[in-house]
């Protein structure tokens, strides 16, 4: 027997499944009953079911790619806040190799790397490292932080939600796992990803979100809605979360090229409006009384 | 008999003072809570799983909980001077225990989970109210939970069993039970009770905290709900 | 500590070099600000305030007590300030800090020099008992100006407090049980906090614009324009230039920020 259906927004200790469901992730069994141990939404496949949390931390994994920041250099290692209740190291070996350097002259406190999670300890400390396409210290650009639990919906299925987002606004974005994403274009376009990503957040367990998305970048960035056509999902190639190194040259040697589009700086004031943060104000002392009293049968 | 009671406030034996609570108030807190019971205001705001310098609190194989409950100079008639004294200090330390059996912070050990009770204004059964504000905070934290704590608290007023006592009915009155519970299984996670009950009495007054518990906890779930649901 | 990403202060830095914001205001233009009073029904005078995310709520309490011998005929103000653990991440438990303890000075400073509370007429029998007010602050959400929220916040709250009427009797003070007289107030202020980034001065900073920051400037002044309270803070200096600018600009928002009280 089930209890819920697949979507379904849950809330810690709600009854789910019977016993001939399997309890995955977000979940636990108890006298053979599935229970959610978490707020977020069902995620039903076969007889599995999950709970996919609205918000969580961010514990670190091996393999992960992470945004980090360097909070202190010491002898051999560098100490990096990686957004996480575990911080991270990066040790000198795993960019030096054998060879000797001062380690703040090649990454000092205050800077942004993207990061491999190398290897996680028994008490979840992170051993990071740089190997793989694009990572290192990024130069300029703005850091947005999101849930990341957030992270998939971000990237979008086969990376569509976050490459329309490139597309239209010219900016290179990297997302780490663990909730950071790194974002450089146009300083306007750079404030203007800013307040999709965080609108993408505040919506992700909404549907039709990527619609929505193309909408607002539309409409920000052209003063009109997406012609009729292109109304379907988005699908490219694939997702280009670690070439950004290439596609910033690439993005370079272009810049001189788009420097005479209109500024858009109004546009993005407008949106700006459109969209501020719904006022979550506390009740009290609103002169309405709208409490209720409960009645016991 | 006892259904034909009226209380001093108008209530029935079996009433709840009027509740709202709201989930997700504030802005930097990883979760937070509002609350709202008769004359009591109170804000939770909950950070963690973190790091935590306190090495000594800590422990190698789950995440820990810790509580501070404070009342604000203002929420009282006469001023209370800022800071914890022995009663905040109690209150911290039962409602840390009340919430930590709904807890599974295995997956984060040696990490801490602060929650900060703010009473902003106080008419009785507080610590109930912060409990049931924190559980709510401690899910908008998306902290893995078994279940949402609640509490409530019954008492003895004229010689009757009441629920939820009001701030002149707990000064008056002869006996108070606040109790903290998961609502699913029924467990007990905080009970005191001070003044005076016989056997009896004090069954009935456990019933009925409990039956005021479940109650508040559907106020919990609808907070929750109508704070992520879809416009 | 918290460490500033370098790559943020590059951002925040030459986005104000281009008169621009994070989000997206003008460097002279404040975040939406509410004010609401009477929130606590058992405080003598309440208000929460919000500007932005950043949230304060004040409960003003008063007591009799004895008169300073030096001030025999005038009632007493005092203002305190819990940066409360739930509002910041990197607040902690515990007494006042020294940034708790500056932020409730500068806004004292402001209301005691400005001399709109007439504490006179808070003097119930002169040498013996006077009214004290007791301003407590609570800090329950830190995105940024705190000192603007919190000024605007005993402004409104002063302005709603009630206090009951009292009489002598037997050379003790009694209280009456349903009269109250308003709290007197002659004036009206506000406080405007600068920050220095890179050559700008900029109003209302938002938390990332008060860590990337080299100085901090708050200016206190009436709504007739007459300044009555400043501090300079952070690490690095002002020029006589930007103090000048911030002032003038200060005169002119006050008229706006009074108009929310």
């Amino acid at each position: 027997m089930i209890y819920v259906e697949n979507k379904d927004l849950v809330i810690p200790g709600q009854l789910l499944a019977d016993e001939e469901y399997y309890s995955g992730r977000g979940t636990f069994k108890e006298n053979g009953k599935v229970c959610s141990s978490l707020m977020g939404l069902v995620s039903l496949r076969n007889k599995k079911i999950r709970v996919i949390p609205l918000k969580s931390k961010y514990v670190p994994k091996k393999g992960d790619v992470v945004i980090g920041k360097i909070n202190d250099v010491r002898f051999s290692m560098w100490d990096v806040d990686i957004n996480s209740p575990y911080s991270g190291i990066l040790p000198a070996f795993e960019v030096f190799g054998r060879e000797k350097k001062e380690l703040n002259k090649v990454y000092d406190v205050g800077d942004v790397l993207f990061l491999r999670v190398v290897d996680v300890d028994e008490i979840k400390k992170a051993k990071l490292g740089l190997k793989g396409r694009g990572m290192g210290k990024f130069k300029g650009g703005i850091i947005v932080e999101i849930a990341p639990t957030k992270v998939p919906r971000l990237i979008g299925k086969k990376g569509s939600m976050i490459n329309m987002i490139k597309d239209k606004t010219n900016c290179k974005i990297v997302v780490g796992q663990n909730g950071l994403v790194w974002v450089k274009g146009k300083p306007e376009m750079e404030q203007l990803t800013k307040n999709i990503i965080n609108l993408i957040e505040s919506e992700a367990h909404t549907s039709g979100l990527t619609n929505k998305i193309k909408n607002e970048l539309y409409l920000a960035i052209d003063g009109e809605l997406p012609p009729e056509e292109t109304e379907e999902e988005f699908v490219l190639e694939k997702p280009k979360l670690q070439n950004f190194k290439e596609e910033l040259e690439q993005e370079e040697e272009l810049e001189e090229e788009k420097n005479n589009k209109p500024d858009i700086g109004e546009v993005i004031e407008e949106f700006k409006r459109k969209n501020k943060n719904k006022d979550n104000t506390l009740s009290y002392g609103d002169n309405s009384n709208n409490s209720f009293i409960l009645n016991n049968k | 008999m006892m259904s034909e009671m009226i209380r001093e406030d108008g209530r029935k034996f079996n009433e709840l003072r009027p509740i709202k609570i709201e989930a997700g108030v504030l802005e930097r807190a990883d979760g937070s809570a509002y609350l709202e019971v008769g004359g009591n205001k109170i804000l939770v705001a909950v950070y963690g799983p973190r790091e935590s310098y306190i090495r000594r609190l800590l422990e190698p194989n789950t995440g820990v909980i810790r509580c501070r409950y404070n009342m604000a100079p203002f929420s009282v008639d006469d001023r209370k001077r800022p800071g914890p004294d022995r009663r905040s200090s109690e209150i911290s330390k039962i409602t840390a225990d009340a919430l930590r059996p709904a807890l599974m912070l295995e997956n984060y050990p040696r990490s801490m989970v602060d929650v900060y009770i703010e009473v902003i204004e106080a008419e009785g059964g507080t610590r109930c109210a912060g409990i049931t504000a924190a559980s709510v905070a401690l899910v908008d934290a998306g902290i893995p939970m078994k279940d949402i704590v609640v509490g409530c608290a019954a008492g003895k007023v004229n010689d009757e069993i009441v629920l939820d006592l009001s701030e002149v009915e707990d000064k008056e009155g002869q006996a108070d039970v606040p109790i903290a519970m998961m609502p699913r299984t029924g467990e007990i996670t905080l009970l005191q009770s001070d003044g005076d009950l016989t056997e009896d009495e004090f069954a009935k007054a456990i019933d009925l905290a409990m039956e005021g518990c479940i109650e508040v906890n559907k106020l919990q779930k609808e907070a929750l709900m109508k704070k992520y649901s879809i416009e | 500590m918290e460490i500033v990403p370098e790559i943020t202060k590059r951002s925040i830095t030459n986005l104000a070099a281009n008169d621009k914001r994070e989000d997206g205001r003008e460097l002279d233009e404040y975040r939406d600000i509410s004010i609401e009073t009477d929130v606590i029904s058992k405080a003598e005078g309440s208000a929460r305030v919000k500007i932005g995310g950043t949230q304060v709520i004040v409960g003003i309490k008063p007591q009799i007590g004895s008169p300073f011998p030096d001030t025999p005929e005038l009632g007493v103000l005092m203002t305190n300030c819990e940066m409360l653990p739930m509002a910041d991440p990197t607040f902690e438990p515990g007494p006042p800090s020294d940034d708790s303890i500056e932020l409730a000075r500068v806004v004292d400073r402001g209301i005691r020099e400005s001399e709109l509370v007439d504490l006179d007429k808070l003097c119930i029998e002169e040498g013996k008992h006077v009214w004290m007010l007791f301003i407590d602050l609570h800090i329950i959400d830190n995105c940024g100006n705190l000192f603007d929220a919190c000024e605007l916040a005993v402004m409104a709250a002063l302005k709603s407090t009630k206090l009951p009427v009292t009489s002598i009797v037997d050379e003790e003070v009694v209280l009456s049980d349903d009269e109250t007289f308003d709290l007197p107030i002659n004036n009206e202020l506000a406080l405007c906090t600068f920050v220095k980034i890179g050559d700008k001065m900029v109003i209302d900073p938002t938390l990332d614009e008060e860590k990337v920051a080299s100085a901090r400037l708050n200016v206190g002044v009436t709504k007739d324009g007459h300044i009555c309270s400043m501090q300079k803070g952070g690490k690095e200096p002002l020029t006589k230039d930007d103090i000048l600018f911030a002032v003038n600009l200060a005169v002119s928002k006050t008229k706006e920020l009074v108009e929310y009280l």
